[in-house]
């Protein structure tokens, strides 16, 4: 048991390290089509981190729906948009802007930091159970009935009102 | 593994996507880091709900609430990207700063 959480704890470091650089680049990156190619990493290490937290139907529906469909919707996005190939020193804003930012994500780290560690502190998890995708299902159909209605709704919606922004006339 | 471990990676990708918000003035590279944002607080709700789900091995509202955030992000990234096309159609750029009609 102990070897096995020491194997959790090497991979979770590992997957975490890789998926601040990779934000890192996102944010960083003087290439658009680079910038969505390091967003894969990044989503690709959440879905990783799923499965660390034995939370599998999450991890593949992350899986689809992120690296599946809404990156290929960012490449068209690109694909469609962009005027200049290669490298673009306009993406970002003016220096002074950027350190201003930078301060606040800073700042708001920190903020976030303090609470967390003086919120849950040294708080384990404990063993995790695997949690089956019958049990989510079971929840989804049963206590949370109304909001899944709702955001099939919104799904539609947001399908319709992408179509109508879209259309060419 | 601490609960915090995955929180704190939470917080740190969520920062991460704010100074891209405020930094970037490409309107597609903000819907991106705008998904940074929504991740980061994915990885909040399913750390939570792992936390719970080991008391309570009934309870699994943050997986619940982790699926209805993507599917939100997932229209909002629809919808985001069609107006970012009609903004590209009719002004040739999709800088944020030049979208400043209804700044008064």
């Amino acid at each position: 048991m102990l070897a096995l959480l020491v194997a959790q704890n090497i991979a979770f470091y590992i997957i975490a390290a890789l998926m601040v650089f990779g934000a890192i680049r996102v944010v960083t990156c003087k290439n658009l089509m680079h910038a969505a190619l390091w967003l894969v990493l990044v989503l690709a290490g959440v879905a990783a981190q799923y499965i660390l937290l034995a939370a599998e139907f999450v991890a593949i529906t992350q899986v689809l729906v992120y690296l599946g469909a809404i990156i290929v919707l960012f490449l068209f996005g690109i694909m469609l948009t962009r005027t200049k190939t290669g490298t673009d020193d306009n993406l970002d804003n003016s220096a002074g802007a950027r350190r201003m930012a930078a301060l606040i994500g800073v700042l708001l780290a920190g903020v976030m930091g303090y609470s967390l560690w003086d919120g849950f502190g040294k708080r384990e998890f404990g063993d995790l159970l695997v949690q089956r995708t019958a049990q989510v299902s079971d929840s989804i159909f049963s206590t949370y009935l109304l909001p899944f209605e709702v955001i099939s709704i919104l799904l539609l919606a947001a399908l319709i009102g992408a179509i109508v922004l879209a259309r060419r006339d | 593994m601490l609960v915090n471990q995955f929180l704190f990676l939470g917080a740190i990708l969520f920062c991460i996507g704010v100074y891209g918000v405020l930094a970037r003035r490409n309107a597609v590279l903000v819907l991106m880091s705008i998904e940074l944002i929504l991740n980061s607080v994915n990885i909040n709700l399913v750390a939570f709900g792992a936390m719970w789900h080991v008391t309570d091995p009934s309870n699994l509202s943050g997986q619940v609430f982790a699926l209805f955030v993507i599917a939100i992000a997932a229209a909002e990234v629809g919808v985001g990207l069609a107006i970012v096309l009609l903004i590209h159609r009719n002004r040739q750029s999709i800088d944020v700063n030049d979208v400043d009609l209804m700044k008064g």
